[in-house]
C-alpha cells in the first residue's frame, strides 16, 4: 500500500473550496481556477485532479482510473474510500491523462442527463499551448482557453459530444493546481 | 486476551484474514488500544521510550458506523443502530503506517492508538512498547472484564439443580 501521503489537511474547508472552484469553472467555461494548492498527491496525479477526486468521489461513486494512474490507485482508494471500477462505460467519473473515447462513456439520458460521466483530464499545460475558442452559456462574449496536451482533432470530438446536449459528458481539465472546465453546453472551435 | 472475545460486536462479521504472525499480533494490540482511554495510554507512555515523529495521513475524524445484529444467531442480519467511531491514520518517520478505529469521539485516543500501532510495527521499539504500554493495558482490561464476569456469575441460577430438587421432594 502506498498511502504515505496525506489528503486534505482540513477536509471540510478544502473540499468546499475545491467544490466552489469546480462550480465556477463549469459556470464560466475556460476560466482558470486554483484547486488543491498545498496538496501533495502521489505521482502521476496532479494536485488539482487529486483535490477534485477528494471532493467529489466517495464510497458510492463509480470511478474509473486510466492504467497510467496505477501508482496513485492506493492513495485514491484510501482517501476517497472507493475501489475504482473496471469498465469506463458505467463510471460517473473518469480520470485520464489522454482524452478517452467520449462516445464510449455514459452520456446520460434525456430524462436524466445528470447520470452522465465527468472526465477529469490531466493535461500538459493550461494557459499556454493551443488556443481553443469557446462560446455558449456562461460566456457573454466568446472566450479563449489555451491547452497543451489535447489531440489535434479535439474540436471535432467535442462537437460530437456537444451535439448530444442535454446529454453528453463534462470535462474538467487539470494541470498542477490549476483547473478549467468544458461543460457539455460549450461550443469549441480550434 | 482471547481473539474470539464474546464481547466483540462483530461476532458475525465476515471471516477475517488468517491470524498469522504480525497480523494476529497487530490485531491484539489494536484491540487493546481501542478499549483504552487517551489518559490511560498517555500515562503509560510517560515511562516508555519516546515515540517517533508522525504525520497525520487521515483524521482524526469522527463518523458513524452501522452496527448489524442477528436475532437468535440464526436470523437474517438487521441494522441494529449507528455507533460513533473516530478513526485516525498516521505515518511515522521510519515509514510505518498506523491505523486506529476507536469507539466514541475522542480524537486524542484515536491519534495515540494510531501512533502506537505504527511504532509497534517497528522491531526496534516493539518489545519495549509491548511490555510497558500494551501488557499493562491488557491486564487492566482483563481484570475489569473478569470482575464483571464474577459479579454476573454470582447471580447465576442453575436450572438443572432446581429440576433435580423438585424430583427429589
Amino acid at each position: 500500500m502506498s498511502i504515505d501521503l496525506p489528503g486534505f489537511a482540513d477536509p471540510v474547508l478544502e473540499s468546499q473550496a475545491c467544490f466552489r472552484a469546480v462550480l465556477d469553472a463549469l459556470a464560466r467555461p475556460g476560466t482558470l481556477h486554483e484547486a488543491g494548492v498545498g496538496l501533495v498527491p502521489p505521482a502521476p496525479l496532479a494536485s488539482a485532479a487529486a483535490a477534485v477526486l477528494l471532493t467529489l468521489v466517495d464510497g458510492e461513486t463509480q470511478l474509473w482510473m486510466a492504467p497510467e494512474f496505477a501508482a496513485s490507485r492506493d492513495w485514491v482508494n484510501f482517501h476517497c474510500g472507493t475501489v475504482p471500477v473496471a469498465a469506463a462505460d458505467t463510471a460517473a467519473f473518469v480520470l485520464a491523462a489522454g482524452l478517452p473515447d467520449l462516445a464510449a462513456l455514459a452520456a446520460g439520458s434525456d430524462e436524466q442527463p445528470d447520470t452522465s460521466a465527468t472526465v477529469i483530464l490531466q493535461v500538459a499545460a493550461l494557459g499556454r499551448g493551443r488556443r481553443l475558442r469557446l462560446s455558449g452559456p456562461g460566456l457573454r462574449v466568446p472566450a479563449a482557453l489555451a491547452v497543451d496536451g489535447l489531440a489535434e482533432d479535439f474540436p471535432e470530438v467535442w462537437a460530437a459530444n456537444h451535439a448530444l446536449f442535454p446529454r453528453g459528458v463534462d470535462l474538467l481539465l487539470c494541470c498542477g493546481s490549476t483547473l478549467a472546465a468544458l461543460p457539455r453546453s460549450v461550443r469549441v472551435e480550434g | 486476551m482471547p481473539d474470539n472475545d464474546p464481547s466483540t460486536p462483530f461476532a458475525h462479521a465476515p471471516a477475517a484474514p488468517p491470524d498469522t504472525g504480525l497480523h494476529a499480533a497487530r490485531r491484539r494490540w489494536m484491540s487493546v488500544l481501542a478499549r483504552a482511554g487517551a489518559d490511560e495510554i498517555a500515562a503509560l507512555l510517560g515511562g516508555a521510550p519516546t515515540l517517533p515523529e508522525h504525520v497525520r495521513l487521515r483524521g482524526p475524524e469522527a463518523g458513524l458506523v452501522m452496527l448489524r445484529g442477528r436475532a437468535g444467531g440464526g436470523g437474517a442480519a438487521f441494522n441494529l443502530g449507528e455507533m460513533t467511531v473516530t478513526r485516525c491514520t498516521v505515518r511515522v518517520a521510519d515509514g510505518h503506517v498506523g491505523h486506529a478505529y476507536v469507539a466514541g469521539r475522542d480524537a486524542r485516543q484515536a491519534e495515540l492508538a494510531a501512533l502506537l500501532d505504527a511504532a509497534l510495527q517497528d522491531p526496534a521499539r516493539h518489545d519495549a512498547l509491548q511490555a510497558m504500554v500494551i501488557a499493562p493495558l491488557a491486564a487492566r482490561q482483563r481484570a475489569a472484564r473478569d470482575g464483571i464476569a464474577r459479579r454476573a456469575a454470582a447471580t447465576r441460577v442453575d436450572f438443572f439443580t432446581m429440576a433435580t430438587m423438585r424430583t427429589d421432594s
